[in-house]
C-alpha cells in the first residue's frame, strides 16, 4: 500500500508545475480581461466588462468566425487524410511501417518556422510551384497563391497532417483486423467493413486526433501571418498585435479568453454527449 | 445427401512453404464434419480459402456444384465463427447479430425477428443490449454463432471456436454446438486440434498433416483403423513396434518378428508377405495387465515385463512396462476399487497380453515418410504428452 506521503510526494511535482505554468497564468489573463488598460499597456484600478463588450464589435466576430472556419477546414481535411492513413500503416509490413513512419515524422526535423517560409517562397509569385503550375497551363501567370485562405489552410493542413496521422495510426495499430475479415464475412463490402467496422472501432482515437490537430489551429498564428497576408488575420494574430504593438493587455486577454472557451465549449459538448450515450446503454443493458 | 462443399486438387503455398498440396476431398450436406491436424498443418487455411480470405494458387472449390473459388467473401453463403469470436465492440450483442441482416437490406420486422429467434437459440434475450466487453468468454461464443447463424448461411465454418474457454465450458458449448447443428440442420466445418472434441462431435473428420489430407473418416474409423502411423499417432495414444513379418500364419494372420521383443501375431489386413518390413500399432487400453499368467490361448500375445512408471489418473492408471527393449503403454480402467488388494506397483513383473485383431499393422514406409515429415510429427507427439 502507498503512504499518503508517497501519494503527496509523487503528486507534488506535476502539481506545482500546473499551479505555476497553467493555473497562475490563466488567472492573471481572466483577472487582466476584467480590468480597463491605460494608454501606456499598463493596467488602471477598478473593473469594467468593456473588454468583453468590445470582443462581440463586427470585426472580432469576423475574426473569431474566420478562425473557427479555418481550423474546421483544416481538422476536417487532416482527418480525411489521416484516416486511410493510419489504415494502411497498421496493415503494411513491421518494414514499410518503419519507413513511412519516418517520413512522416522527418519534416519536425526541420524548424517550424524555417518550413512556414519554405512554403512562403515555393508559394510566392517568383517561386518554384508558382512557375511549375504557370508553366503547365494549371495556372495564369497572375494569379495569387500566396496571401490568400488557400495559403493559409494548405500550409495548416501540412504542417498539422502528423498529428492526425500519428493517433489515428496507434488506434489502427491497436485495431483487431479479424473484425475486418468478418464483416467481410457477414456481407459487407470493403467500404461498408471501413465505415461500419472500423471507423467505430477507432473513435476514441480520431476523437484524440481531433483535438490534437483542432486545438493548436485554433492557436495558430504565425501561419495566418507568414503566408496570410492582411485579409487572413485569425484570432492569434489579433492577440499577438494587442500585445507586442498595442499593448493593450486587457484586450489581449479577453481575445485569449474567447480563444479558450472557443475551444473549450465544442470539447465539452462532446464529452457531455459522451458520458450521455454510455449511460444510455448501460440503463438499456441492466 | 449430395455434395455441399469440394475442393478439387486445391494448392495453396506461402513463399515456399506448401501450407495445401492438392487436397480433394468433399463434405455432405448438412454433416458436421472437422478439420483434425496439428498446428502448421494446413486447417486454417483450408477454412480460410472456403470463407474466401485467401485464394487457392490453383485448383477449385465448389459449392453445391457451382464454383465459388474467385468468389470474394462477402459474396458466399457462408459464415464463419472465428477464433477470437470477433464481435464488434461498439455494438450490442442484438447489432452484432443483426450486422449481416443489415447489410443484406433485409426489412425491420424481418430483422427483429430473426435476431430475436437467434437470441432465443442462444438464451441471451436479456442481454441482447449489452455490448461484447460485458458479457462472458462462453457468451460470447453463442453470439458469434448467432451472428453468422441468422444468415442463413449454407456452410458454418468455426475456427477453432472453444480454444479459447475452460475445459468445462468447453465441454458444455461442444454439447450445444451438437445440439444448435441438430437444430438448424446446416453443414458444419470445424476446424480443430483437440481430437477429443473433432471425435465427440464430428459426423465425419479428414486428418491434414504439413498440407496433406493423411485420411478421412468416421470417428470409430480413424480410432479403430487408421490407416498411417500419423493417424494412429494422432488420434489417441498408441505403442508402435517396428518389426517385419517372419511367418504368414492361418489365414490373416501373419506372426511377426520384432527386435528384441517377443513374436507377436497381429491381424494382416495388408496382405504382407513374409520378410516385408512392417510397423505395428496397438492401442494402450487394448492390453490387459495382471500378476497372474494369462491362460494360454490362439491369436493371444501374452509377454512379461517390469513395471517401470505408474502414473494414477482417476478413472485409469497409467503404466508403464518393459518387455524386452520396448517399453509399453499400458491403460488399465479402474471398474472396483478393493483396498485389500495389492495393487500392481513399481518395479513388479507382470503379464501382458492381447488379441491379434487388437493390433494392425501399418506399412513400413509410412515410418520411412513420418521421419521425412519430422517435426510436425514429433510436435504432434509432444502436445500429446
Amino acid at each position: 500500500m502507498k503512504s499518503k506521503f508517497e501519494e503527496v510526494g509523487l503528486t507534488f511535482p506535476s502539481a506545482l508545475w500546473l499551479l505555476v505554468f497553467f493555473l497562475i497564468p490563466t488567472s492573471v489573463i481572466i483577472f487582466y480581461a476584467f480590468k480597463p488598460g491605460d494608454l501606456y499597456g499598463g493596467i488602471q484600478e477598478g473593473w469594467t466588462l468593456d473588454n468583453i463588450k468590445n470582443l462581440f464589435t463586427p470585426h472580432h466576430l469576423v475574426i473569431l468566425w474566420r478562425t473557427i472556419w479555418f481550423s474546421l477546414i483544416t481538422t476536417a481535411v487532416c482527418l480525411l487524410l489521416a484516416l486511410p492513413t493510419g489504415f494502411f500503416l497498421a496493415q503494411t509490413s513491421l518494414k514499410n511501417r518503419r519507413i513511412l513512419l519516418l517520413l512522416i515524422v522527418v519534416p519536425f526535423w526541420t524548424s517550424f518556422l524555417i518550413r512556414v517560409f519554405a512554403w512562403k517562397s515555393l508559394l510566392h509569385p517568383e517561386g518554384f510551384l508558382k512557375k511549375t503550375l504557370v508553366f503547365l497551363h494549371f495556372v495564369n501567370d497572375d494569379t495569387l497563391l500566396l496571401y490568400n485562405a488557400g495559403a493559409v489552410l494548405l500550409v495548416m493542413i501540412y504542417t498539422y497532417l502528423p498529428f492526425a496521422i500519428l493517433p489515428l495510426f496507434t488506434a489502427a495499430e491497436k485495431f483487431n483486423f479479424n473484425l475486418f475479415e468478418a464483416a467481410m464475412d457477414l456481407g459487407a463490402s470493403r467500404s461498408q467493413a471501413f465505415y461500419k467496422v472500423f471507423i467505430p472501432s477507432i473513435k476514441p482515437g480520431i476523437l484524440t486526433a481531433f483535438l490534437m490537430v483542432f486545438i493548436p489551429a485554433m492557436g495558430a498564428y504565425v501561419i495566418p501571418d507568414i503566408v496570410g497576408g492582411i485579409n487572413n488575420e485569425v484570432l492569434g494574430n489579433k492577440i499577438a498585435q494587442r500585445t507586442f504593438v498595442d499593448r493593450d493587455l486587457p484586450e489581449a486577454s479577453s481575445l485569449s479568453l474567447a480563444l479558450a472557451m472557443a475551444v473549450l465549449l465544442p470539447m465539452m459538448v462532446i464529452f457531455w454527449l459522451q458520458a450521455d450515450s454510455d449511460k444510455k446503454i448501460k440503463k438499456k443493458g441492466f | 445427401m449430395s455434395d455441399s462443399l469440394e475442393f478439387d486438387k486445391v494448392i495453396k503455398g506461402f513463399g515456399a512453404v506448401k501450407a495445401l498440396d492438392e487436397i480433394s476431398f468433399s463434405i455432405k450436406k448438412g454433416e458436421f464434419f472437422s478439420l483434425l491436424g496439428p498446428s502448421g498443418c494446413g486447417k486454417t487455411t483450408l477454412l480460410r480459402l472456403v470463407a474466401g480470405f485467401e485464394k487457392p494458387d490453383s485448383g477449385r472449390i465448389l459449392l453445391n456444384g457451382q464454383d465459388i473459388t474467385n468468389l470474394p467473401a462477402n459474396q458466399r453463403p457462408i459464415n464463419t465463427v472465428f477464433q477470437s469470436y470477433a464481435l464488434f465492440p461498439h455494438l450490442t450483442l442484438w447489432d452484432n447479430i443483426a450486422f449481416g441482416l443489415r447489410i443484406a437490406k433485409h426489412s425491420k420486422e424481418y430483422i427483429k425477428k430473426e435476431v430475436e429467434s437467434m437470441l432465443a437459440l442462444i438464451q441471451m434475450e436479456e442481454h441482447a443490449y449489452k455490448k461484447p466487453d460485458y458479457i462472458s468468454g462462453g457468451q460470447k461464443q453463442r453470439v458469434a454463432i448467432a451472428r453468422a447463424l441468422v444468415n442463413r448461411p449454407r456452410v458454418l465454418l468455426l475456427d477453432e471456436p472453444l480454444a479459447a474457454l475452460d475445459l468445462k465450458l468447453r465441454q458444455r458449448m461442444l454439447l450445444e454446438l451438437d445440439l444448435i447443428h441438430d437444430e438448424v440442420g446446416i453443414t458444419f466445418l470445424y476446424v480443430t486440434h483437440d481430437q477429443n472434441e473433432a471425435m465427440a462431435v464430428s459426423d465425419r473428420i479428414a486428418i491434414l498433416n504439413r498440407g496433406k489430407l493423411e485420411q478421412i473418416g468416421r470417428p470409430i474409423e480413424l480410432y479403430e483403423a487408421p490407416q498411417s502411423s500419423f493417424v494412429a499417432a494422432f488420434i489417441g495414444d498408441t505403442n508402435f513396434l517396428d518389426g517385419w513379418v517372419a511367418e504368414q500364419q492361418i489365414k490373416e494372420y501373419s506372426l511377426l518378428s520384432i527386435e528384441d521383443f517377443p513374436q507377436v501375431i497381429c491381424f494382416n489386413d495388408k496382405k504382407l508377405s513374409v520378410g516385408d518390413p512392417v510397423h505395428m500399432s496397438i492401442r494402450p487400453e487394448k492390453i490387459h495387465i495382471s500378476r497372474e499368467k494369462p491362460a494360454e490361448k490362439p491369436l493371444i500375445n501374452s509377454m512379461q515385463g517390469i513395471v517401470e512408471d505408474i502414473i494414477y489418473q482417476g478413472d485409469h492408471t497409467k503404466f508403464g512396462v518393459r518387455v524386452g527393449g520396448h517399453r509399453m503403454t499400458v491403460f488399465q480402467q479402474h471398474s472396483r476399487f478393493l483396498l485389500d488388494e495389492s495393487p500392481i506397483t513399481w518395479n513388479d513383473k507382470v503379464w501382458l497380453w492381447w488379441h491379434a485383431d487388437d493390433g494392425f499393422i501399418l506399412e513400413r514406409y509410412q515410418v520411412i515418410k513420418e521421419n521425412e515429415m519430422g517435426r510436425s510429427f514429433e510436435n504432434t507427439l509432444q502436445e500429446q504428452n
